[in-house]
């Protein structure tokens, strides 16, 4: 689609993208350009000379066992992430959606969650949690339970992955609700007049009908669980107990930033860039289809 | 025709309390951290903390703000401000006039412009941290306002924003401004951005509280507490080791980190919907 109304001139439009395509240029073409420059080189231990390892980098990563199992662990986080924040908020869509009156009010009380950080949401979690006076975990051992998800993996798991989705449900709630506001009333009367219960009318018609919203989260949510919740692992678990929760952009921080290992890191970044670019794909796959409606 | 399908009786009472136990269930670590935030260290030391607020409310926000831990609060308040309103107002200038330029003239490389512009949609600075942050070392910009911004500026969403609207405005309003003897600048102050307002506060609204929520690049480029945010600077009160955190006044501080953006969102919940909406088309 193409304006048939334009302006005449060069400059000036020139003028007017200069600076956003020098930002853009400065800050994203660069440094990405830097980031698969670097990932085909190792420097020396003195930091002066740089050796071209070609893909040594990557051949490295993928013979290393704590990259492997970084893949694997937030497979399992993006996955328990996308889930529990999903289900939550589909059933609370569902619930809202059922009343006539006072959706409204539900909506504004489970939506602001959204503006929590996710560092802060983390340091809430962790305070209800921790070890030593948290209110959670000293309730749990009254129970008899002993919490401690500084030592135990599946403990500290479960703590980012809750602490994660918690506030993620307020977005997803918010999209849900609409994705079923959306489906026309009279389909679901039809179904009821023809005696079909609650849970069948959801499953033969609401979950069908509300498939391209439900996709559509899917993506944004493992978008989200990939890269937006460094501040959950850096402020609860900082990717322990041994590496339980390192997922792999806390894992470029830990080896670049911390552990200084530059080639590994320009190689992680490398790696994570072809990540997003599929996930891109996807979502633009689903944009298309979604434009034919 | 609503009543057809709506719930009565015991089923109308399980929904609400369906609802209330998810409203709790998101409510009860906020109200945890402003029960936190108003007693004292020694109530929290000693589990189980109380429930029910105190009467410390006052002195511990007071403590948080004129003194904090590293760097008063109020200090840290102030740099998430700068940044978040950089960020905010920062996108939708650059992507206003590089989103005109692309849908009202035609110009050498135009479709270069919109495809690179294109590919940044989704890159998030998480994966390219550390080139990123060598180009801010670089120029200088650790531990300023513009290293804190810039970076984040770069994205493209604000400028698909703009032109799917611009694309919907009628081209009668073009033609008769350029009838009239208008130029282009005149006809995008004029015309364009007044009717562009409401796009552009449901886009403030989205990336203001992006922007405050940062928490990676602040991390990386400000070692001196005085240009900490307050969403990284909160870890930042933690003290490393054994020694005991100061409970009442990092809880404080969590709350006033979120406090700016809570507003933001549950002041202008029609425009932050409409923007949460927007951005993801």
């Amino acid at each position: 689609m193409e304006k048939r109304v334009i302006f005449k001139g060069v400059w000036l439009p020139l003028l007017l993208v200069a600076p956003q395509a020098a930002i853009t240029a400065v800050f994203f073409f660069y440094p990405a350009g830097q980031a698969i420059w670097q990932s085909l080189f190792i420097p020396d231990p003195f930091g002066l000379s740089m050796r071209f390892v070609g893909l040594g980098n990557f051949e490295y990563l993928f013979g290393n066992s704590y990259y492997r199992a970084s893949f694997v662990t937030t497979a399992i986080f993006s996955t328990l992430v996308t889930a529990v924040s999903m289900g939550v908020a589909l059933y609370l869509a569902v619930l809202a959606d059922r009343l006539i009156k006072g959706s409204g009010t539900y909506r504004t009380l489970l939506i602001w969650p959204y503006a929590v950080a996710p560092a802060v949401a983390g340091v809430l979690w962790m305070f209800m949690f921790n070890t030593r006076i948290g209110v959670v975990s000293w309730y749990l051992g009254q129970l008899g339970y002993d919490w401690n998800h500084v030592l135990n993996e599946a403990e500290a798991m479960g703590l980012v992955v809750v602490a994660s989705s918690w506030g993620r449900i307020s977005y997803n709630f918010l999209f849900f609700l609409a994705g079923l506001q959306a489906i026309p009333k009279s389909v679901i009367e039809a179904a009821a007049i023809d005696g079909a219960r609650f849970w069948t009318r959801f499953r033969t018609i609401v979950w069908p009908l509300l498939s391209p919203t439900t996709f559509f989260l899917l993506v944004v949510n493992v978008v989200y669980a990939f890269f937006e919740t460094f501040g959950v692992i850096h402020t609860i678990t900082a990717g322990g107990p041994q590496q339980a929760t390192t997922i792999l952009v806390y894992k470029v921080y830990a080896d670049g930033f911390v552990g200084q290992d530059l080639g590994s890191s320009a190689a992680q970044s490398v790696i994570l860039l072809a990540v997003v670019g599929l996930l891109t794909v996807i979502q633009f796959k689903y944009i298309e289809r979604r434009v034919h409606y | 025709m609503s009543g057809m399908v709506e719930t009565r009786g015991i089923g109308h009472w399980l929904t609400h309390a369906g609802l209330i136990l998810g409203v709790a269930f998101v409510f009860f670590p906020i109200w945890l951290a402003f029960v936190a935030s108003t007693v004292t260290q020694a109530d929290i030391v000693r589990p189980p903390m109380p429930l029910w607020p105190g009467p410390h409310l006052v002195d511990n926000y007071r403590e948080a703000l004129v003194a904090g831990v590293n760097v008063p609060v109020a200090r840290m308040m102030w740099n998430s401000l700068l940044m978040a309103l950089g960020i905010a107002l920062g996108k939708i200038v650059i992507s206003l006039l590089s989103a005109f330029a692309i849908v009202y003239f035609r110009f050498p490389f135009r479709r270069m412009f919109f495809w690179l512009i294109f590919i940044t949609l989704m890159l998030p600075v998480e994966v390219r941290i550390v080139p990123t942050y060598e180009v801010i070392a670089g120029f200088g910009m650790l531990n300023s306002y513009s290293g804190l911004i810039l970076p984040l500026v770069a994205s493209a969403t604000a400028t698909f924003l703009f032109r799917q609207f611009f694309m919907t405005v009628p081209d009668e309003l073009a033609e008769a401004a350029r009838v009239d003897g208008a130029g282009p600048m005149r006809f995008f102050w004029d015309i364009l951005v007044p009717m562009s307002r409401t796009n552009m506060a449901a886009l403030f609204v989205i990336l203001f509280i992006y922007g405050w929520n940062q928490y990676l690049w602040p991390l990386l480029i400000t070692t001196d507490p005085g240009m900490n945010t307050i969403v990284m600077g909160l870890k930042q009160m933690f003290p490393s080791g054994d020694d005991l955190a100061n409970w009442p006044v990092i809880m404080a501080t969590s709350i006033l980190a979120m406090l700016p953006p809570v507003v933001v969102v549950v002041a202008m919940q029609k425009l932050f919907i409409r923007g949460l909406v927007d951005s993801e088309k």
